[in-house]
């Protein structure tokens, strides 16, 4: 794809119109949302657990470098190779350099959001490797060319019987049904096959061990453990902020994660691999350590928090925006509350400005963070960078004609003197004569505030201020 | 107690009537009321939409008018929110761009001073039944930022329930955003009517006749759509319900 991408109201507003996504999206959030609620009500630390969560990650930034140096000789002392990828494309040309090494056209993948993020798919087809997804959700994903709009139930605005259509034109199968079970066993089929004969597995990490170099994967349909143990080769791509100091670490993640993500108390499979084991499993392992913007995030000491994130999606779910639009609206591999941060920080703020502006600082994904990111704080912060950076692009005159910036700029001075203020209040009263002959205004002539009368009638403004009425009755007790 | 009225410039100029009514209700209570004129908008609109660099002068001036009150009260929840959780922000930001310290060590002595009405009411005066009566099937929509920002909890359900005459039913899905956010509902319309459509939807549902909330806001949002659907629902301030009383019944 090339080209900018369409802005997050313009994307929203096709996907908004569609009823069944609408239908899917929410039912599959409101069911997520519930599950969660139960699973983490029942933990009476809770609150604790989220502070250490967060702590823990604060720490962990603070001192990055440090862990990942650890990080390196772990995984080394245990047989591995560690590899460091500045960006996209060197994180690419590594992975398909070791591919290619093997003589593979054909490796198993396991979900990896992060592969997302490199668009690693797609340069692996370029050098003519071919990239199964594993994860149902993914397969379905992948066979039907579209796009994830969820990390962790990437075809959450699809449901059973579009599934179904999707099986029945890409795999080999005659007859399906929509019973879960049946599409489920229509994909393993399909699987089994390609795990047994791929050469090269490639996964993500949710957590890697500095003390000890292992790596973990949590996951819910058993293929990533698939993947990472039938081939002869793994490599597995990690985000840097990924680290975790030590082993006892997880006691805390793997409490925050499951609850959070899929409302479970425990994923149903968690696979942990230290380096290679002689007749076990992968007999190469690599690992490649993504930079590609995390660095840069790292400096900004609002900002740095994002880098909490262990993606168990929980603000998506209860996003108000998110689950009525979808993840495609974000245009964005990451999508909801957290795309809308991180995606602007990591591509840069001009690639990604209408993002910031996704949400209506609600609150709701602040609250159930696991590790405790102000995501409000971090869009109102990121929202500044986006006027500065208009502001610095669109000096003098062209400043002033972006019309939001210019009503800004009006109101600041509006307010900046009780007698200009006083005076707007009054020119309002007669500017608005016109419309507000016969009550509530029903429709605004174009401009910045038409959007609002599209659904909505916009209260007249009353015939007295607050202030004019408190004017006259302090003068009226004055005299008294 | 010395207690300042923070109206907000939305109120000042939209909805004067919520402002008399926090008037008339703290001196029903026994309280003296101050309004200092010289104040105006708090900034929040231009914070929020990312403009904070030109929010700073109005903090600056937010902080000189209500300096030395003992409480500010406003009937704003996401206006008291900003003084009080944000401004902070912006007493950093001042010394960031501006090397000011003076305005994050006023907004100190300041924004803790700051609360929504049911806040000031329920948790400072300790009054839950401020004798009102208002004979109204009502319904109570928790603004985002009393619910998650100032944290008000089940104040103004305590305040409401001991209205007399009043039908309070519950809103379902009450803790969903009603889609407003400020410039949230212009720059993405789109969305927010589609958070507003439910949200009318679980009003309708209760069969309420009113719609309260504390924060005319949200409220404006809510009740331009139910007067454009001619569904015979209004919004109605919580200070408006609190400071009814049988005698306002009777004329
Ligand atoms: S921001 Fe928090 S809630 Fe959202 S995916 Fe990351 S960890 Fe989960």
């Amino acid at each position: 794809m090339s080209g900018p991408s369409p802005s997050f109201p313009e994307s929203a507003r096709v996907a908004l119109a569609n009823t069944q996504l609408r239908r899917n999206m929410g039912y599959a959030t409101q069911t997520i949302r519930a599950k969660r609620a139960l699973v983490v009500d029942e933990l009476p630390d809770w609150e604790e657990l989220r502070e250490t969560g967060r702590a823990i990650k604060e720490s962990v930034l603070r001192h990055l470098d440090e862990h990942l140096e650890a990080l390196e000789q772990s995984v080394t002392r245990a047989g591995g190779q560690v590899h460091w990828a500045r960006d996209a494309d060197e994180a690419n040309r590594i992975i398909a350099g070791i591919v290619s090494g093997h003589g593979a056209t054909e490796i198993a993948k396991v979900k990896s959001i992060t592969s997302d993020e490199i668009k690693l798919n797609e340069a692996l087809a370029a050098r003519g490797i071919e990239a199964i997804e594993t994860d149902l959700a993914e397969l379905i994903i992948q066979l039907d060319g579209d796009e994830s709009s969820h990390f962790l139930v990437p075809a959450i605005h699809r449901n059973r019987a579009e599934i179904r259509e999707i099986f029945l034109e890409h795999l080999d199968v005659d007859e399906l049904s929509d019973d879960p079970r049946e599409l489920a066993e229509a994909a393993r089929l399909h699987l089994r096959e390609k795990f047994l004969s791929a050469r090269v597995g490639v996964s993500g990490a949710n957590f890697a061990i500095a003390e000890t170099g292992s790596v973990l994967v949590v996951e819910s349909e058993g293929n990533g453990r698939m993947c990472t143990t039938l081939p002869p080769v793994l490599i597995s791509l990690m985000g840097i902020e990924k680290v975790l100091p030590t082993f006892q670490d997880l006691e805390v993640f793997l409490q925050l994660l499951p609850r959070s993500s899929t409302g479970e108390r425990m994923n149903p499979y968690t696979s942990v691999w230290t380096g290679t084991s002689e007749g076990d499993g992968p007999q190469e392992f690599h690992l490649v350590l993504l930079d590609n913007g995390r660095t840069a995030v790292l400096r900004d000491e609002i900002g740095r928090q994002t880098l909490n994130c262990i993606r168990c999606s929980a603000c998506l779910n209860v996003c108000p925006v998110y689950s009525r639009t979808g993840g495609h609206a974000y245009n964005s591999v990451y999508p909801g509350p957290i795309g809308a941060i991180l995606t602007p920080q990591l591509v840069g703020i001009h690639a990604a400005e209408s993002l910031p502006y996704a949400s209506t600082l609600c609150g709701a994904c602040y609250e159930v963070c696991p590790v405790k990111i102000n995501i409000p704080e971090v869009l109102v912060h990121l929202r500044g960078k986006v006027v500065r950076h208009k502001q610095a692009e669109h000096s003098g005159w062209r400043a002033r004609l972006d019309p939001e910036a210019a009503a800004m700029a009006a109101m600041a001075r509006v307010f900046s003197s009780r007698a200009r203020y006083e005076r707007a209040q009054r020119l309002a009263r007669l500017g608005q004569a016109p419309l507000a002959r016969r009550g509530p205004i029903s429709h605004l002539p174009g401009g910045l505030m038409s959007g609002w009368t599209a659904m909505r009638d916009l209260k007249a403004l009353p015939q007295r201020t607050f202030r004019e009425w408190w004017v006259e009755r302090d003068g009226s007790r004055a005299d008294a | 107690m010395r207690v300042a009225l923070f109206i907000t410039c939305f109120n000042d100029t939209l909805f004067p009537d919520t402002g008399r009514a926090v008037v008339r209700l703290l001196e029903r209570l026994g309280h003296e009321v101050e309004f200092p004129l010289d104040q105006t908008c708090c900034g929040q609109m231009h914070f929020n939409t990312g403009y904070q660099v030109e929010a700073i002068p109005l903090a600056r001036r937010f902080v000189r008018t209500f300096a030395g009150y003992d409480a500010i009260v406003s009937p704003s929840g996401s206006c008291a929110a900003m003084v009080r959780d944000y401004y902070g922000r912006l007493g950093e930001i001042a010394v960031e761009e501006q090397g000011d310290t003076a305005l994050a060590e006023q907004v100190a002595q300041v924004a803790p001073r700051v609360f929504e009405l049911s806040e000031l009411l329920v948790g400072q005066l300790g009054v839950e039944d401020v004798g009102a009566y208002y004979p109204h099937r009502v319904t109570y929509h928790p603004t985002c930022h009393s619910l998650r920002l100032l944290k008000v909890g089940e104040a103004p359900l305590k305040l409401l329930r001991a209205v007399r005459g009043i039908d309070l039913v519950e809103l379902p899905e009450a803790e969903e955003c009603c889609g407003f956010g400020g410039t949230f509902a212009i720059k993405n319309a789109d969305t927010s009517m589609a958070m507003l459509s439910d949200k009318l939807r679980h009003v309708l549902d209760t069969r309420a006749e009113v719609c309260t909330a504390g924060d005319n806001s949200c409220l404006m949002h809510i009740g331009g759509a139910l007067s454009r659907q001619r569904s015979g629902v209004r919004t109605v301030h919580l200070a408006e319900i609190l400071a009814a009383t049988e005698d306002d019944a009777r004329v």
